[in-house]
């Protein structure tokens, strides 16, 4: 058994794959992002990263979805591999 | 003796949906995976049957709340417009995902045909999908399809015509939610009914206003001042 590291989506590096554990978020953003697949117990594998950091690609359920710095720091996930 | 009937066609961005309108259609009405290409929703025709049928694209979307102008588009026809038959088109490759849309349609809606696209393509990647068992399990009819090879088409007709003649029935699938909201649902749901047109689902509605969707609000009222000036329109007219 290994501990699992729980961190933001921002945080994360490029090739890490997390679960996701929870969003901090309310109304539609919260909806809104649950729809496009970003939901607790969604694996979800860090694609790659703008220029500029911001905003970063993920895959998500098969589909590439790239979220602002603003959206990736509020949705935490355990870390399951690194590359 | 020949009627017409509305086929709303809604789906995820890259399911194949505008790929199947143009199969059916037969018409090339272009498309491409960028948001905002199927904003206006292109009608074609079909006849099957001796009935003809009018297709609707709707903009393809991974939802149908308010959170674009598409999603209410594609919202407002499916629950204002009340098209004969929804056909909700998936991608066999990635079911899970779609099937967050199928499930919202199934609230807002009873005549709903679920159309698994890409079939050919889930093969190739080892996937097969049981479409008995998604039917039970839904409570509407499944069929298997590939738009782009035109397979499965003649159970699709077959379906449609079953369906909007009524020889088949749907009873679609509820998602029954947490015992708190479910409370809260049999609360509103009774005083929603009357206030409504019967057509629209009360359950919906209630469900509606508990995530506090105003848009929605607005368009029901902005419906029904209109419907009540098109009445007074024929009591008295000029």
């Amino acid at each position: 058994m290994t501990n699992t590291k729980t961190v933001c989506l921002y945080q994360a590096n490029n090739g890490d794959t997390l679960k996701i554990t929870s969003l901090s978020f309310e109304g539609v953003m919260r909806r809104r992002l649950l729809d496009l697949g970003f939901v607790p117990g969604a694996v979800v594998k860090v694609i790659r990263r703008s220029p500029l950091g911001d905003p970063i690609a993920f895959r998500v359920s098969q589909t590439t979805i790239a979220l602002r710095k603003e959206e990736s720091m509020r949705i935490e996930g355990e870390l399951i591999t690194h590359e | 003796m020949s009627n017409v009937y509305r086929v709303a066609l809604a789906g995820n961005p890259n399911t194949g949906k505008s790929t199947l309108f143009n199969a059916l259609t037969g018409l090339k009405q272009h498309t491409g995976n960028w948001a905002g290409k199927t904003v206006d929703m292109a009608e074609g025709t079909m006849q099957h049957k001796g009935e003809t049928y009018k297709l609707i694209d709707l903009p393809g979307t991974y939802s149908l709340f308010s959170n674009s102008k598409d999603e209410e588009v594609a919202r407002n026809y499916i629950v204002f417009e009340k098209p004969d038959i929804t056909l909700v088109v998936l991608d066999a490759t990635s079911l899970e995902r779609n099937m967050n849309l199928a499930l919202q349609v199934l609230e807002m809606t009873t005549n709903v045909i679920v159309c698994v696209n890409l079939i050919d393509e889930a093969a190739k990647r080892g996937i097969s999908i049981n479409e008995q068992q998604l039917t039970r399990r839904l409570g509407v009819p499944v069929v298997k399809i590939s738009a782009r090879n035109k397979t499965g088409f003649p159970l699709l007709f077959d379906t449609m015509d079953r369906l909007v003649k009524g020889i088949i029935q749907c009873q679609p699938a509820l998602i029954s939610y947490h015992t708190v909201i479910e409370e809260k649902i049999s609360k509103i749901e009774p005083l929603v009914r009357p206030l409504i047109d019967d057509d629209l689902s009360a359950r919906w509605v209630a469900l509606r206003l508990l995530d506090g969707d105003e848009s929605l609000l607005d368009e029901i009222k902005g419906r029904m001042a209109q419907k009540e000036e098109q009445t007074r329109g024929l009591k008295y007219p000029v």
